[in-house]
């Protein structure tokens, strides 16, 4: 059987490497390129641990094949923070507790990106729509929801949204 | 090890090429689009090897045309991208929002309206649309190009009318004129993420009277494939679409039913709530015939 010769750039990195036809993107990413901040939960689909950009847009990595990956750009959850640190979306992700065990983390941030870039201030239900493919079995969303809303006031501050007061509420502690 | 094939042609020549050549030898192949059918089933149901023939890279296959006639839409378009162009979505509203609904904004980014379409499900969101809004199927294959109306596209569970060394290239659909709605809405027991428990998709016209002159209504997951339910579209016809009349298309949608029961919903409940999703479907339709009369022109 041959393997295919995949040219793609990662995180704006050019990558040429060897695949199997029936790998999938995330096998390419994992096991060839040690990019392993990308995760596997289900492999169908369903959970979006496996969340990555093809050519700036939002696909599952586990249902790409690699070599579809060809002359294309993926962006990984390891080019999400930038030379001067971490990007917003993950610095809020901290300040605001939206992980527990972190297994959908990556996923969850490279969505909320990808959503902030599209939409700047999204309201509570699109962001919940948005996100609904990234399974989160630990937080229950609520924390994940608001630090996404962090993100989005921080990245384009404006007075007269109604998601403002929202989020500034739930910023209060909680004990 | 995986023994698995790919070729992702450029030209639709050498692509029909290659199939009529597997088709021959009797190497088996797939066609792959955006891939949520076929490399779930690579992983689950179906590991036989087999060359898989990627063709998202046939222009054919990722054209987008509104002319003035037809709207031509490319099998192999993934949704999000259809639902990002807004002449589209307001020419053709329920076929878009059929679309919309198929899984999360990852299997957005790559399911296509061929793959829904080529998957043969009982329940693919975007088959009673196309259903409604009568679009032919564009195929490609080596004895040249044929049209099939999507009602006859699919001819039972998984199995639709392509022949071996054929693939489909996409869908023509007569551009909407003034006082045209559609719409498309489905059951389910969650709000995101699941199977049709049953799904109905109505098309209507009105004339500047306001009185209906062309309907046609189509139901999923609740038979072994789509159906085009004619007598429920004649109900509405001659009409002004009053909640009567949508509640004798419902009753046609129930009697054409033949559900199945299972661990979605029984037989009994599907034939009971197609009926429903049919006059709210209808109702939704109607508005949007109603303001495209209102309207400026689209
Ligand atoms: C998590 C998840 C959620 C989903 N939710 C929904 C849902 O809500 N509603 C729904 O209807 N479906 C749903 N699906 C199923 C699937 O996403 C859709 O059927 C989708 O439209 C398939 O499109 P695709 O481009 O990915 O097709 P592929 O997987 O690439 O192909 C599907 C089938 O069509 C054939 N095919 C594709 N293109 C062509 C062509 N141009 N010519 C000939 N044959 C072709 C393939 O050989 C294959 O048999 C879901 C899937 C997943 C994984
Ligand atoms: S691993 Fe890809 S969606 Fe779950
Ligand atoms: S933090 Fe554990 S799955 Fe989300």
């Amino acid at each position: 059987m041959s393997r295919l010769h995949v040219t793609t750039s990662v995180n704006g990195v050019a990558h040429e490497v060897l695949c199997d036809p029936g790998q999938t993107l995330l096998e390419l990413l994992r096991d060839e390129l040690g990019l392993i901040g990308t995760k596997e939960g289900c492999g169908t689909g369903d959970c979006g641990a496996c969340t990555v950009t093809l050519d700036d847009r939002l696909v599952c990595s586990c249902l790409v094949l690699a070599p579809e990956a060809e002359g294309r750009r993926i962006g990984t959850i390891e080019g999400v923070a930038g030379p001067e640190g971490l990007h917003v979306v993950q610095r809020k992700f901290l300040e605001l507790a939206a992980l527990q065990c972190g297994v959908c983390t990556p996923g969850l941030i490279v969505a909320a990106k990808s959503l902030l870039e599209r939409i700047p201030d999204p309201d509570e239900s699109t962001i919940r729509y948005w996100l609904a493919g990234n399974l989160c079995r630990c937080t229950g969303y609520d924390k994940v929801v608001r630090a996404v809303q962090a993100a989005a006031l921080e990245m384009n501050p404006s007075e007269d949204r109604v998601f403002c007061q929202a989020s500034t509420r739930s910023q209060e502690p909680r004990q | 090890m995986s023994a698995f094939e790919f070729a992702a042609p450029t030209r639709l020549g050498p692509a029909l090429d290659l199939l009529s050549s597997c088709a021959e030898s009797g190497r088996r192949t797939q066609i792959l689009a955006g891939g949520t059918d076929v490399i779930v089933q690579m992983r689950t149901s179906d590991r036989e090897p087999r060359l898989l023939l990627d063709v998202k890279r046939l222009p054919e296959t990722r054209q987008l045309s509104i002319g003035s006639e037809d709207i031509f839409v490319g099998a192999a378009i993934p949704s999000a991208e259809l639902n990002e162009n807004p002449r589209l979505a307001s020419l053709l509203p329920g076929l878009m929002e059929s679309a919309d609904l198929i899984g999360s904004t990852q299997i957005q980014g790559r399911a296509s309206i061929g793959g829904n379409l080529c998957n043969a499900s009982p329940a693919g969101d975007t088959i009673p649309a196309l259903i409604a809004n009568s679009a032919q199927c564009e195929i490609a294959g080596a004895r040249g190009t044929r049209q099939v109306a999507a009602a006859d596209f699919v001819v039972g569970v998984g199995k639709s009318c392509l022949k071996r060394d054929e693939l489909l290239l996409g869908f023509r659909v007569k551009r909407p004129s003034k006082g045209f709605g559609d719409a498309y809405l489905r059951f389910i027991p969650r709000t995101e993420m699941d199977i049709a428990v049953a799904g109905v998709a109505v098309s209507m016209e009105l004339d500047e009277a306001g009185v209906c002159r062309d309907s046609r209504i189509a139901i999923g997951a609740v038979a072994e494939r789509c159906l085009l339910v004619r007598r429920a579209g004649e109900r509405l016809i001659g009409t002004s679409v009053e909640d009567s009349d949508l509640g004798k298309a419902g009753a046609e949608c129930s009697a054409s039913a033949r559900p199945i029961s299972d661990k979605r919903g029984t037989a009994e409940y599907r034939r009971k709530i197609i009926a429903v999703l049919c006059r709210r479907a209808g109702r939704i339709a109607h508005g949007r015939a109603l303001a495209s009369l209102e309207g400026a022109e689209i």
